[in-house]
């Protein structure tokens, strides 16, 4: 079979090559940015059992468990811990944290895991949630093989006391210059 | 006792909206179908009904706010007494039920408006269009009666108060964004409409392209408009000072307007030139599409945002289903039909047809990408492949660069001709703008900047090469008039709109480079007492008060700023605040804005010994963001304005000439 090139097959030869062209330029350049920008997520789970990768972007999550949170007294340095009340990791974190971040609620962390198991996170998003478990975190803790009731309790237990706690603060901080909540 | 029947009222008038919208959709399209012009007749007077209906329903369950009836379950949730009445009246689309109704208000009311702006129609045409809408209506009030009845009833055990609106959503914000961007969404079901109704009739002429084009701009500045609230809202709201988060839900708005941005352009190209006919349809119906896919994402829980009220999953299943319908049914009729309505028309590769190509190939690009990232990890989560998030800089990377090219060819369109441009006349008339822009645009950041940053000039050679050729295109056309007068008078809106368009592109150019790349943030630990500069501005906190509002508490730091050395002083104001409610806590920040910069303060958190965490920024250029898409949307309001519009007349408009340039340095071009 010849292939007769008339102008008209030629050009549309051309706009064809073109849009291939361009189509796979645009299909590399997103597959390439994809790959280098997707953050996985992993539970303290995970990472105890040493799923997630060192010094990679990451996301984890939990529970800030509570009485972890330390502040340094002269910079805005945070550490704190996240819990999926098997297990536990530490994050650091320099700067402020979101409005509802709290003992007993979840979180989760955009960061680096170090050599020493712990986070350095770059963002801290705080979730208010009813169950006081991230979706990711409660699918991730079944996978490893536990119970829902392994863990809800003890995460229902905490968000009642945090809860009563706040409602005393905040009776008692009422008109007062630092009323903390 | 007639207050007290306001929900069932509600209520009964959606079910007689539905009754209507079926009528709507069956008996217009069946007559259409069979030439029977009194089925078609059907079609104004049940659109006018049934928009009638959906506002009953709509200003029912206003009033149940308004009354505080928290026997009303959407009400209970989602109010308070405490609540200040214009909170109550937008509290109404603060959520779920509410915002679908509102969505289905704005459908019926489109719908009315496509019936009453269309008596110079065929009548086959009208009856396709109000028909197609029907279905959609139909669609969408089946929706909210099967699974998102905003009036049921917690009886007998009404609560004494309501759980009160997120405090988030207290706010101007929260009055103006969703109605703005629901009229946006909603308006593609105009052009829509249009489109199905074209390939049923096998219509598709310069006079369809200008019956659907004012509809496609107005619906496009709105939704312009909308995400530019949207953006101004969660940069003063949220309290960090970002105004674009690559949030998936903010990516559900972009979609459509990318899409309806292209199908601006190339409607445009299917009325002068009879081109791209099959595309258009494309366009339309994918626009439309992607407003369904975002109300899909944002409405249907698969998502955890500020905007996901929805997590029941038969509601998510609703909409996929309903989408899957629109899609679905409109792909199967483009399929068959759009063979009869395309047809070819030739064009030289330097031309304005084939930069509008390139427009449109640029703009689908960005689409996909920005589709891409949304949806794969959704698709990820799905499959049960695990659990990944796409990052800004995934978009960042594609986005840009994108835009860049895309500015290149922005530059050249406005200047061109449709059907063939010469080259050797683009040269002669943008190699000054050329060799300005990019003088100007690398200078601009040395001159007034502390330090000079390549993705800033890159930015600024981008805008000033937008603006230029279009400049030396409004030069070209007045100087050639007796008078400056005479020659203004000549262009027509259609062109304005285009400029003003164009302008606000440039406009948001320049304030994304600029924020991005000057942008000072400093989170410090402050006490009274304390102070840091920031840009050259002082900031000093003067004390940590509280103060009472009508619904929160809040603290309240005192904060000082002084220019330089200046004696120029002002205070700022932030708070955070707890909603008595909910108890939950929220950062009011305090803005200083400006035309060239902004000052923002916000609080953190309490850092227990007298001082606070604040967040202090400095945002240069960052209002232009928002002006650049007001002025987009302005643009394409103008060019609704248009004369053309008004005279429904199919012949060749006089008009067009005036709409192409008028010709170069001499005059032989002017018979080109």
């Amino acid at each position: 079979m010849t292939l007769s090139l008339t102008p008209k097959r030629k050009q549309k030869l051309y706009v064809l090559l073109g849009l291939v062209a361009l189509a796979a330029i645009a299909v590399g350049l997103t597959l390439y940015a994809l790959r280098a920008n997707i953050n996985l997520f992993f539970s303290p789970v995970q990472i105890a059992a040493g799923e997630a990768p060192f010094e990679r972007q990451i996301r984890a999550g939990g529970m800030v468990r509570e009485g972890t949170v330390v502040r340094n007294p002269d910079s805005l340095d945070v550490e704190f811990t996240v819990t999926d009340y098997v297990d536990d990791v530490r994050v650091h974190y320099s700067g402020i944290l979101p409005d509802l971040f709290r003992e007993g609620q979840g979180v989760v962390v955009v960061g680096q895991l170090h050599q020493g198991g712990h986070i350095m996170a770059d963002q801290v998003l705080a979730r208010h949630d009813e169950n006081y478990m991230p979706p990711e975190v409660a699918q991730a803790l079944e996978e490893a093989g536990y119970k829902p009731e392994d863990f809800q309790q003890k995460a229902a237990d905490v968000a009642k006391r945090l809860e009563a706690e706040k409602a005393a603060g905040n009776r008692n901080g009422d008109g007062a210059t630092s009323s903390s909540y | 006792m007639l207050t007290q029947m306001i929900p069932e009222i509600g209520h009964y008038a959606l079910v007689i909206a539905l009754l209507l919208a079926a009528v709507q959709s069956v008996m217009p399209l069946a007559g259409a179908a069979t030439r029977r012009p009194l089925w078609m007749a059907y079609a104004r007077p049940m659109a006018t009904g049934q928009f009638l209906f959906v506002a009953i329903a709509y200003a029912c369950l206003t009033a149940s706010y308004m009354l505080d009836d928290f026997s009303v379950a959407n009400v209970a949730n989602n109010s308070n007494s405490m609540l200040p009445w214009y909170y109550k009246f937008s509290a109404v689309w603060g959520n779920h039920e509410g915002s679908v109704l509102l969505w289905s208000l704005m459908l019926a009311g489109w719908g009315y408006f496509a019936a009453s702006f269309s008596r110079e129609l065929p009548r086959d045409m009208v009856a396709r269009v109000l028909g197609v809408m029907g279905l959609v209506c139909v669609g969408f009030l089946l929706f909210i009666l099967v699974t998102s009845n905003p009036f049921e009833r917690l009886l007998p055990h009404m609560p004494a108060d309501g759980a009160d609106l997120n405090p988030l959503l207290q706010d101007i914000g929260l009055i103006l964004h969703p109605p703005m961007l629901y009229m946006g969404y909603v308006g593609f079901s105009v052009v829509f409409a249009f489109a199905i109704a074209a390939l049923l009739g096998g219509r598709l002429d310069a006079a369809w392209a200008r019956w659907a084009r004012p509809w496609t701009n107005l619906a496009w500045a709105c939704l312009t408009v909308g995400i530019a609230l949207g953006s101004w809202w969660a940069y003063y709201e949220l309290g960090w000072g970002g105004w674009w988060f690559w949030d998936p839900v903010e990516n559900a708005s972009l979609l459509p307007w990318l899409t309806g941005t292209a199908l601006m352009h190339s409607l445009a190209v299917t009325e002068k030139r009879g081109a791209f006919k099959s595309w258009t349809l494309l366009l339309a119906i994918t626009t439309f599409s992607l407003s369904l896919l975002g109300t899909f994402l944002v409405r249907s829980g698969v998502l955890t945002s500020v905007h996901a009220f929805a997590n029941d999953p038969s509601r998510g299943f609703f909409i996929l289903m309903l989408l899957g319908i629109t899609v679905g049914l409109s792909l199967l009729i483009f399929a068959l039909r759009a063979p009869r309505v395309s047809h070819t028309v030739g064009f030289s590769w330097l031309s304005r047809d084939a930069l509008l190509l390139i427009n449109n190939l640029m703009l689908v690009i960005m689409t996909v990408t920005v589709l891409l990232g949304t949806v794969y990890p959704l698709l990820l989560d799905a499959l049960d492949l695990g659990k990944i998030s796409v990052g800004p800089p995934y978009f960042n990377a594609l986005f840009v660069p994108l835009t860049l090219i895309m500015s290149v060819f922005m530059g050249l369109g406005p200047i061109s001709r449709w059907k063939e441009t010469a080259p050797s006349l683009l040269v002669r008339r943008l190699w000054l703008a050329a060799v300005v822009a990019v003088v100007l645009g690398a200078a601009l950041p040395l001159i007034f900047a502390e330090r000079w940053s390549a993705p800033v000039a890159v930015g600024l050679i981008a805008a000033l090469w937008i603006v230029l050729p279009m400049l030396r295109d409004l030069y070209d056309k007045i100087r050639r008039a007796s008078t400056l007068g005479a020659g203004l008078k000549k262009l027509s809106l259609a062109y304005w709109g285009m400029q003003l368009g164009h302008l606000g592109v440039a406009v948001t150019i320049v304030g994304v480079a600029v924020v991005s790349n000057y942008n000072i943030e400093r989170n410090v630990r402050m006490g009274p007492g304390d102070s840091v500069q920031v840009a050259g501005y002082t900031f000093t906190m003067i004390e940590l008060t509280d103060r009472r509002g009508a619904n929160f508490l809040a603290d309240r730091a005192v904060i000082e700023v002084q220019r330089g050395d200046s004696n120029r002083r002002f205070t700022m104001n932030p708070e955070k605040r707890l909603y008595l409610a909910t108890g939950m806590p929220m950062t009011q920040v305090a803005l200083r804005p400006g035309f060239f910069r902004d000052l923002y303060v916000a609080m953190g958190e309490d850092l227990g010994d007298g001082s606070w965490a604040m967040r202090v920024q400095y945002k240069p250029f960052v209002r232009w963001l928002w002006l650049g898409a007001l002025l987009m949307s302005i643009g394409g309001v103008l060019a609704v304005a248009d004369k053309r519009y008004r005279r429904m007349a199919t012949a060749p408009d006089p008009e067009e000439a005036a709409l192409k340039p008028a010709g170069g340095d001499r005059g032989k071009e002017a018979t080109a």
